[in-house]
């Protein structure tokens, strides 16, 4: 068995508050992402999903703190690590994409200069060589007339050229590691399309792993392998995606795919998750999905439900998952 | 003048009816000329936004019609004409039949509402549900002044909101509970047209089924006819009856939903379709990919709009600027190959 | 549709949530309570001086100057055997007064001014802030005084010369919140809804953008109450002999070695004053805020 690139283990996230109990955003969160494998977290606003990926990549922010827990990295411990031996790692070896490019991305300096600076800095390379290096990466990306292009500020380009001119900036120092905070959400459908697709084709190439936050399922499914589901600061349920995805466990997961329009069956009523969704501020003890869940027991109420492997490789956090199928509860 | 009370629907748009709402040879131009956009188009001179570029469209009694489009296609911009928030340069806008006045007025402008896509700006935080409802009732004379409270309280009802949320501020509601309420205030002056500028794209999407949901509703129980502007073509396919699709301040495409899906007559609808990411497809790459950017409306191509990107184009597409023609029942497309199209796409693969 | 179990449950849940996101009451506002205890006490002295005030402010008694504090006079007396304390107290009336009336009548001016340039925009827009350019141009104390000295001392001038000065800022702020106001989607929906623009100017757009500039008065306030005391001590404020806390301050300073409460005491009460109105300013921003955020 291989050791996983990054491992997450019991990770939680929240504001401390002095003397009273710190507020919990992200609670004993755990998974694994091997090498070269692309990874979705899935969850909704307030499900603490983007907050696990800035953890990660060391960009939580301010008064927001890793509490406890562990993120090991090809074995080296990231939580509690030094800023600036932190910062070694970010250009070479992790890289992230952010959702909105306008605001991840200078606007008074050149695009081409912006790619550059990672290869100057981490790679140790010359101011021509980076530059060559940035323009190379644009061409990767599929940005047309890189040449030009490169000399462009943020502003003069659309939306689309934009998240590729992340993508390359990311990819421009060939990470393990690509972390990406729902890249594609602020993107027409058919630039999507091609972000994505290009996303797939550089990870093929460079052997890079993906680590993917989105509350779009169905993107999850073209894009991921293996996936985790996430509500209220907990993983609730995780496995493959194709697994998951056709036999989900957790009464969450199943709401969420019978709530989103599917356009291969569009006869499917939508049935919406009753309820609203979780605040920060007021958790149950329990399981956090109790309020809302149709298959909810007293039971569920007391204790935070554990991690249950339902199948080889997939995993519930529900006392009720093995009874969950699709096929047997009455709808 | 008395408003008509809420009546159900009776019956569907009959052929003799005119449709609710109607745009003909509708064009919307801006006139812009600051140094960064000389930048962007690489000349000093003055530039122009043709943001709507000869549209033709029509809302049916009843129905839910969808807008389609990215950006640059101008439909937002449509949206804003039709409700009246903006004017439009050219063309004509027709109400139940009648012209539409470019300027309107308090009665004219309560029968065509909007809902915003944002739910955190479009209401008002500093006043009350309650209050920006009452005032709303009175200004119009929906309700006597004795009867605004319960008034409130149905139209409250009506969008699965409780009689408490009238003494909240919107800060206190969640985004799908803001959109109910955004709903709520649009229903209080008794439209027959609400127009829904992607209405639940900035929601959570275990909230977006409560929404459409309702729409769904409003249409059964009060006869609306909904104008729906979205990009999610899953949600679209879901609840609209018709759908146009546009591209680039032009309308390319309209058909009924089923028929759109299922036999697009335009390459560009094609594509969209091709791009939806699935629920249980496999991995993207053998779906038809659409080449270059969305296009800008500064810089319209000569012949068919779509042609730098249209895999089918032919010489005759770079110089015909083709209309909006009947090519199936009840089935426009703006493309001289239409007839052809599902021929070549089984060609292609 | 769901059962009636789960509607129940929606409701609750519904009051439920409502509740767990109320804001947070004015009178935890830790900022706001003490701006408004500090800023009330004086306002209730500056009320209550007929009452307070031991002796007539102006009353002298010249067979008593100068006298330090005693039981008598627990500030002692001026040059001229006023009670330094009845002066405090009498000068709270005026200062806060002028200090209050010096703020109101640019921030309405300015206010309404800013407003229908940043909402009708166009050339009304344009030549409105090139006027307010212009006035920027001009440093503050300096416009005081020459206008002060125009006009004659006395408080009507110091109305006149505030207000010609200082309206621009308010006009500038007031301008620029209305501009982002007018673009948001509540606006649109008030002019859907068949509102007039007055209406929505006034009601809608006028209770959001206002709160900047109310929080700007109050630190308006402090500096006109300085620019008074200022003038005061210029010999060009409030004309003698009323109590007022620049005059004092002026009257004092040569007896700062012998009798130095005469001018430090009235100097205190401009520094708790300014304090009072921070904290206000302070408080007020925080409660008129949270609900932009979101």
């Amino acid at each position: 068995m291989t050791e996983p690139l990054l491992s997450v283990r019991s990770l939680s996230i929240g504001v401390k508050r002095g003397s009273a109990d710190p507020t919990l955003i992200v609670d004993d969160v755990s998974f694994d992402i091997a090498k070269g494998e692309r990874f979705g977290i899935v969850g909704e606003s307030g499900s603490g999903k983007s907050l696990t990926l800035r953890a990660i990549g060391d960009l939580l922010p301010r008064g927001v703190e890793v509490l406890s827990g562990s993120i090991l990295y090809n074995g080296t411990e990231l939580v509690g690590m030094p800023r600036s031996s932190r910062r070694k790692l970010m250009g070479p070896e992790i890289a992230m994409i952010f959702q909105e490019p306008m605001t991840a991305l200078n606007p008074v300096v050149r695009v081409g200069e912006q790619i550059a600076e990672g290869p100057r800095r981490y790679l140790g390379m010359s101011r021509a060589e980076s530059m060559t290096r940035a323009i190379e990466m644009m061409a990767k990306t599929g940005i047309p007339d890189p040449v030009r292009r490169a000399r462009a500020y943020p502003h003069e380009l659309s939306g689309g050229l934009r998240q590729r001119i992340m993508i390359a900036m990311a990819l421009s120092c060939n990470p393990r590691l690509l972390l990406c905070d729902e890249p594609t959400t602020a993107l027409d459908v058919t630039v999507q399309h091609q972000v994505l697709r290009l996303l797939e084709d550089l990870c093929d190439d460079s052997g890079a792993a993906l680590a993917f936050v989105t509350h779009d399922l169905a993107v999850v499914n073209q894009t991921c392998t293996d996936l985790a589901v996430m509500y209220s600061g907990h993983i609730v349920e995780s496995g493959t995606v194709r697994e998951v995805l056709r036999d989900p466990r957790h009464p969450y997961t199943q709401g969420l795919l019978d709530s989103a329009p599917d356009f291969d069956r569009p006869e499917r009523p939508l049935i919406p998750i009753p309820g609203f969704p979780p605040n920060v501020a007021s958790r149950p003890s329990g399981c956090p999905f109790a309020p809302r869940c149709p298959l909810v027991v007293e039971a569920c109420r007391t204790a935070m439900p554990p991690m249950e492997t339902v199948a080889p490789g997939h995993g519930a956090a529900c006392i009720r998952a093995d009874r969950t199928s699709r096929e047997l509860v009455a709808r | 003048m008395t408003i008509p009370d809420v009546q159900p629907l009776i019956a569907d748009q009959s052929a003799g009816d005119p449709p609710v709402l109607r745009v003909a040879n509708l064009t919307k131009n801006y006139d812009l000329s600051t140094s960064v956009l000389s930048r962007l188009s690489h000349r000093g001179e003055k530039a122009t936004l043709r943001a709507l570029d000869g549209v033709e469209l029509q809302l049916n009694r009843g129905e839910i019609l969808a807008l389609v489009g990215e950006s640059g296609s101008g439909k937002s911009t449509l949206a804003k004409i039709l409700v009246g928030s903006t004017a439009a340069s050219a063309g004509e806008i027709e109400y139940h039949g009648a012209p539409m006045p470019a300027r309107r007025g308090k009665d004219e402008s309560r029968r065509i509402q909007m809902v915003f896509q944002d739910p955190y700006s479009s209401l008002n935080p500093r006043l009350t549900v309650g209050s920006m409802l009452r005032e709303l009732l009175l200004l119009h004379a929906i309700v006597p002044p004795k009867q605004v409270h319960e008034e409130s309280k149905r139209l409250l009802n009506l969008v699965g909101l409780e009689e408490d949320a009238l003494e909240a501020y919107p800060s206190q509601f969640s985004g799908g509970q803001r959109q109910r309420i955004a709903i709520a205030r649009a229903l209080a002056v008794r439209p027959d047209i609400l127009i829904a500028d992607e209405p639940v794209s900035a929601l959570d999407v275990s909230v977006q089924a409560t929404v459409l949901d309702l729409f769904a509703s409003l249409r059964r129980d009060l006869g609306l006819s909904i104008l729906f502007v979205a990009h999610n073509l899953a949600v679209v396919q879901h609840l609209s009856d018709r759908v146009a699709v546009m591209y680039l301040g032009r309308i390319v495409e309209v058909a009924d939903t089923a028929e759109l899906f299922r036999n697009p007559r335009h390459p560009y609808t094609r594509a969209l379709i091709d791009s939806i990411p699935r629920m249980s497809a496999g991995s993207v790459t053998e779906a038809f990919q659409l080449e270059g950017e969305p296009p800008s409306p500064f810089n319209v191509p000569s012949g068919c709009r779509f042609n730098p990107r249209c895999p089918y184009a032919t010489d005759a597409c770079r110089t015909i600027d083709p209309a909006l023609e009947t090519v199936a029942p009840a089935h426009l497309s703006a493309c001289i190959r239409a007839s052809e199209l599902t021929e070549l796409a089984v060609a292609r693969v | 549709m769901m059962s009636p179990a789960e509607l129940l449950n929606a409701r609750q849940q519904q009051r439920r949530a409502l509740r767990s996101r109320s804001i947070k009451p004015w009178y935890r506002n830790g900022a706001l309570m003490a701006g408004i205890v500090i800023v009330g006490t004086l306002v209730l002295i500056a009320v209550l001086a007929p009452l307070l005030a031991p002796y007539d402010p102006i009353a002298q008694d010249l067979g008593n100057t100068l006298a330090p504090s005693s039981a008598e006079h627990w500030l002692g007396t001026d040059k001229f055997g006023r009670d330094v304390l009845s002066r405090l107290i009498w000068g709270a009336q005026v200062d806060l007064r002028v200090g209050f009336l010096a703020v109101l009548i640019p921030f309405v001016f300015g206010s309404v001014l800013g407003a229908i340039a940043g909402y009708f925009g166009g050339w009304l827009d344009t030549i409105l802030m090139r006027i307010v350019d212009i006035f920027f141009a001009f440093p503050f104390y300096v416009m005081v005084i020459v206008l002060v000295f125009i006009f004659g001392s006395g408080e009507t001038s110091i109305y006149l010369a505030t207000a010609a000065v200082s309206w621009v800022s308010y006009a500038k702020i007031v301008r620029g919140e209305v501009l982002v106001a007018k673009k948001q989607d509540y606006v649109t929906a008030a002019r859907l809804g068949g509102m007039s623009h007055g209406r929505i100017l006034v009601k809608h757009i006028g209770p959001n953008v206002l709160s900047q500039a109310i929080i700007y008065g109050m630190s308006d306030i402090v500096m006109d109450i300085m620019a008074i005391v200022t003038l005061g001590y210029l010999g060009l404020g409030i004309a003698p002999p009323t109590a007022e806390w620049g005059s004092m301050i002026n009257d004092g300073q040569e007896f700062i070695t012998t009798q130095w409460q005469q001018a430090t005491i009235p100097g205190l009460m401009v520094v708790i004053a300014s304090l009072g109105l921070s904290f206000l300013g302070d408080g007020l921003s925080d409660l008129l805020s949270p609900e932009r955020r979101k």
